[in-house]
């Protein structure tokens, strides 16, 4: 009889704990931006079944922890043995059968999710083929085939500037995106590795210089964005960032067509102010920094650029 | 016991107290492992403080206590002082000690190359720090250095602070390699008679695991460092990307020693949280084999991890899928040592002295620094996170809140049989809730922080993400205060402590069957190893020693 309640308790405190996870992982949605591309809804989904599921781990072993800290206190001098259990090889197999088949389910859904994610990602630089494959083969990789996209934008980066070059020839430091169509960004850097990254698009790509990188997305909600550099960039890399705006297609054209229609501009650029006048700190040095290249000047009429 | 015999003791163990043997060019393995140790934590405090620095620099959204070049050093200093000057040679330190005490043997198998191992750390150590002084600073491209950006330097000046940087860690790198040697070496040869592998401490078995990466991975660093100081002072192209080179190749390279580099750091924490959990809870160690084997079975699976932590860069689909998979494999060894330590404690008899809240709590926050460890190997998820503070969090949950915790546990468990002293119990534990709580505070406001895009290595950043770098910061320097009355005990204790017996945890390891501190040569006669390891459920190996009266146990 004993026996049984104790059972009982056990499975009503699983059965506690999965809710308690189970919600836990729902609040996890909360914890991310807001969602603007269709592969950010992707990766919340992920995350939150990662929580969930780290949640159930976390607190169970840390609960058998703290109720062990609480009722299993020896008293002072009490130097005598514990239980004298050496081990238990069903409970052994259980407990490495058990991260086997949760890395299993974790595989399967991230790669479940991936592959809804639907992005090119960039073209392979590393190709790890042996001589006895044939080039045929190699040449069949999804991922170098072009995927098709409603429009594509030019992103050049260089320390420590954005800009973006649009169809019409159009340079602006601003990303404009038209909403819940395909866009291709091909992606150049000038200078040392940079990364592209929008926290509500959930995505990050590397750019390399001397690579064309590839980067396909879908914008589903309207608004405006932060472009970040997320990989160090050097002296001024905090101050690598650019504003990108998700509009609805007329919009998009409307802003366009207007920017074509404009006078070229020199454009500011917080790298090359902060390094012509530094901020006051405490502590200062004057040790090496590159000199950040003059941004892209904008333009509509004609192309032109004074990058040095 | 003879009062010759008692004399002749007391005259063994003034030798082996005299601090000055500390300072000396000596080839014990316990006198090494004390310099290595000592050495190392004075590197702790070094980067403890950059990293309040870095954190006061934070605690605002606008840049005000340091320009961006030194924010840049500071950041990049901070993180190499931790890694290859702070865990990675205590961990050497504390192995060097432990390890021929516990397998039975005299001292190690190269105790010259010993020697220089550890010698080779205070002189590349000097040459790191001293670029601080360089008219142009240290360097500023992060631990990882990655190429192009860490060979942007100052025209003109050969020796700059990249250039110091690499050859430190070249010398480092060296002595490691040195010591991966050295300590395979002895664990496979010096074993005492009866000492079978299976009869083998888990640490002997993390420690062996992690030399043995050692010696697999960190050839590879060596040859990426080679490689980017060509690029750097003779104008090779290996890494420069507009002269046809590739700095995803470094990368590679770079990754396939530093991801295992995180292994070879925790696997003696997770030995030193076998060797601890099991004497405070009174009990075998539960899985024991189980355990063991799963040491070794990291080190196999951590090899296969690296790319994860280029998912974002240039890799392709195929090895973003392949490596996902190795890199949560890594779940299961470690899933099996978690699970073990939580069974030994469960239903026991628990001692919660110093060590063992150092090892509970740090054994409590490697599961959830695993956790996060495993959402980063979810692809698609790291492809938001990456490069944000939620991989800070994680990475400081895993090197602080489990190694460095750890590393606590073992100085406070060993401390007595180092020192022959016992430290001032309630001093250590408020060490513990000083260290614990604001690790805690600090390392866990990260994670929402990334999860909200925080990068990082930013020096400025937007006003939205104010709260939780306040929060962060206020933890970090109650951290950073915990440190000193960690320092007020050891350093009192070692000095005025009260004498320690020699097993004053009634432990089950053989380094508890010498005195305390053990006599040069470790043993007075070699002892022929007859039981298992942990032998804490077996009444005839738990004997309560007798102490004198001026003596005090634990």
């Amino acid at each position: 009889m004993v026996r049984f309640f104790k059972y009982l308790l056990i499975a009503g405190y699983i059965a506690g704990l999965l809710v308690v996870s189970h919600w836990i992982g729902q609040q996890a949605f909360t914890w991310m931006p807001s969602e603007a591309t269709a592969e950010a809804q992707k990766v919340d989904e992920l995350f939150s079944f990662l929580v969930s599921i780290g949640t159930f781990i976390f607190l169970g072993l840390n609960s058998m922890m703290l109720y062990s800290v609480i009722f299993f206190r020896a008293p002072k001098e009490d130097y005598t043995e514990g239980h004298p259990s050496r081990g238990d090889v069903r409970l052994e197999i259980l407990w490495t059968a058990t991260p086997i088949l949760l890395v299993v389910w974790i595989a399967f859904q991230g790669f479940n999710i991936y592959q809804q994610l639907n992005i090119i990602g960039l073209q392979q630089i590393v190709h790890l083929h042996t001589p006895l494959q044939s080039q045929r083969v190699y040449a069949a990789e999804i991922s170098d085939v072009p995927k098709p996209a409603s429009e594509t934008i030019e992103v050049f980066v260089k320390q420590w500037d954005w800009s973006f070059c649009y169809a019409n020839n159009v340079i602006s430091h601003e990303l404009h995106l038209p909403v819940n169509l395909t866009t291709r960004l091909n992606m150049h850097a000038k200078d040392v590795l940079h990364s592209f990254y929008v926290p509500e698009f959930r995505l990050q790509q590397y750019i390399v210089p001397g690579r064309n990188i590839d980067l396909v997305l879908t914008p589903i909600r309207t608004g405006k964005y932060h472009l970040k550099d997320s990989l160090f960039s050097g002296t001024y890399f905090a101050l690598l960032d650019a504003n990108v705006y998700v509009e609805s297609p007329q919009k998009y054209n409307q802003w366009l067509n207007q920017t074509a229609a404009q006078e070229p501009t020199s454009a500011t650029n917080q790298a090359v102010a902060e390094h012509n006048q530094p901020p006051k700190t405490w502590f200062k040095t004057s040790w090496y920094t590159v000199t950040p290249a003059p941004p892209y000047v904008i333009t509509g009429k004609e192309r032109v650029s004074n990058d040095t | 016991m003879t009062h010759n015999s008692l004399e002749k003791i007391t005259e063994v163990r003034q030798s082996v107290n005299n601090w000055r043997r500390y300072f000396s060019f000596s080839t014990d393995h316990k006198v090494i492992g004390v310099q290595y140790m000592v050495t190392t934590f004075i590197f702790f405090l070094i980067g403890g403080l950059l990293a309040m620095i870095i954190r006061a620099e934070l605690i605002t959204p606008e840049l005000n206590v340091v320009d961006r070049p030194l924010y840049n050093g500071l950041f990049t200093m901070h993180g190499t002082i931790m890694i290859f000057l702070w865990i990675i040679p205590f961990n050497a330190g504390i192995s060097n000690y432990l390890v021929p005490l516990m397998i039975g043997a005299r001292d190690m198998a190269f105790p010259l190359l010993n020697a220089i191992s550890f010698w080779i750390i205070p002189a590349a150590s000097i040459l790191l720090l001293s670029s601080f002084l360089l008219p142009n600073g240290t360097a500023q491209s992060g631990w990882w250095s990655y190429p192009p950006i860490s060979l942007q330097i100052p025209p003109g000046q050969p020796f700059n602070g990249e250039f110091f940087w690499i050859v430190s860690l070249l010398l480092i790198g060296i002595s490691s390699i040195m010591g991966a040697i050295n300590f395979v070496t002895t664990i496979f040869w010096m074993r005492a008679p009866g000492m079978t592998f299976f009869r083998m401490p888990v640490f002997v078995w993390s420690v062996l695991s992690a030399q043995l990466l050692q010696l697999i991975n960190l050839p590879s660093l060596t040859g990426a460092l080679i490689l980017l100081l060509f690029d750097l002072a003779f104008g090779t192209h290996f890494f420069k990307p507009l002269e046809g080179g590739d700095p995803i190749i470094y990368q590679h390279l770079f990754w396939f020693y530093s991801h295992p580099a995180v292994y070879i750091m925790a696997l003696p924490a997770f030995g030193i949280f076998a060797e601890v959990l099991p004497a405070f809870s009174r009990n075998p160690l539960f899985g024991y084999r189980s355990l063991a084997i799963a040491s070794l079975g990291i080190a196999v699976v951590s090899i296969f991890v690296w790319v994860h932590h280029m998912f974002t860069s240039a890799t392709p689909g195929w090895m973003r899928m392949t490596f996902m998979v190795t890199s949560m494999l890594v779940a299961v060894p470690t899933g099996v040592k978690a699970f073990g330590w939580t069974a030994t404690i469960w239903k026991s008899k628990l001692h919660l002295e110093t060590p063992m809240l150092f090892a509970m709590g740090g054994a409590a926050m490697f599961i959830f620094g695993g956790i996060t460890g495993v959402m980063l190997a979810a692809m698609p998820f790291d492809l938001h996170v990456h490069n944000t503070y939620f991989v800070v969090g994680h990475f400081h949950y895993i090197v602080f809140n489990t190694i460095t915790m750890a590393i606590f546990a073992a100085i406070y468990f060993w401390f007595p049989k180092i020192t022959g002293r016992m430290y001032a119990e309630g001093w250590g534990k408020l060490h513990f809730w000083l260290t614990f709580i604001p690790a805690n505070i600090t390392f866990f406001s990260m994670h929402p922080l990334g999860l909200q895009g925080m990068l990082r290595r930013v020096s400025s950043y937007d006003s939205q993400y104010q709260g939780w770098n306040i929060i962060a910061s206020i933890g970090a320097f109650l951290l950073g205060a915990s440190t000193l009355p960690f320092i007020a005990n050891i350093v009192g204790s070692w000095l005025y402590g009260p004498k320690a017996v020699d097993n004053p945890w009634h432990a089950s390891g053989l380094e508890w069957t010498t005195s305390s501190p053990p006599p040069p040569d470790n043993f007075e006669e070699i002892p022929i190893v007859k039981r298992p390891p942990y032998d804490y459920g077996n009444p005839k190996y738990s004997v309560i020693e007798p102490t004198d009266d001026n003596e005090s146990g634990g």
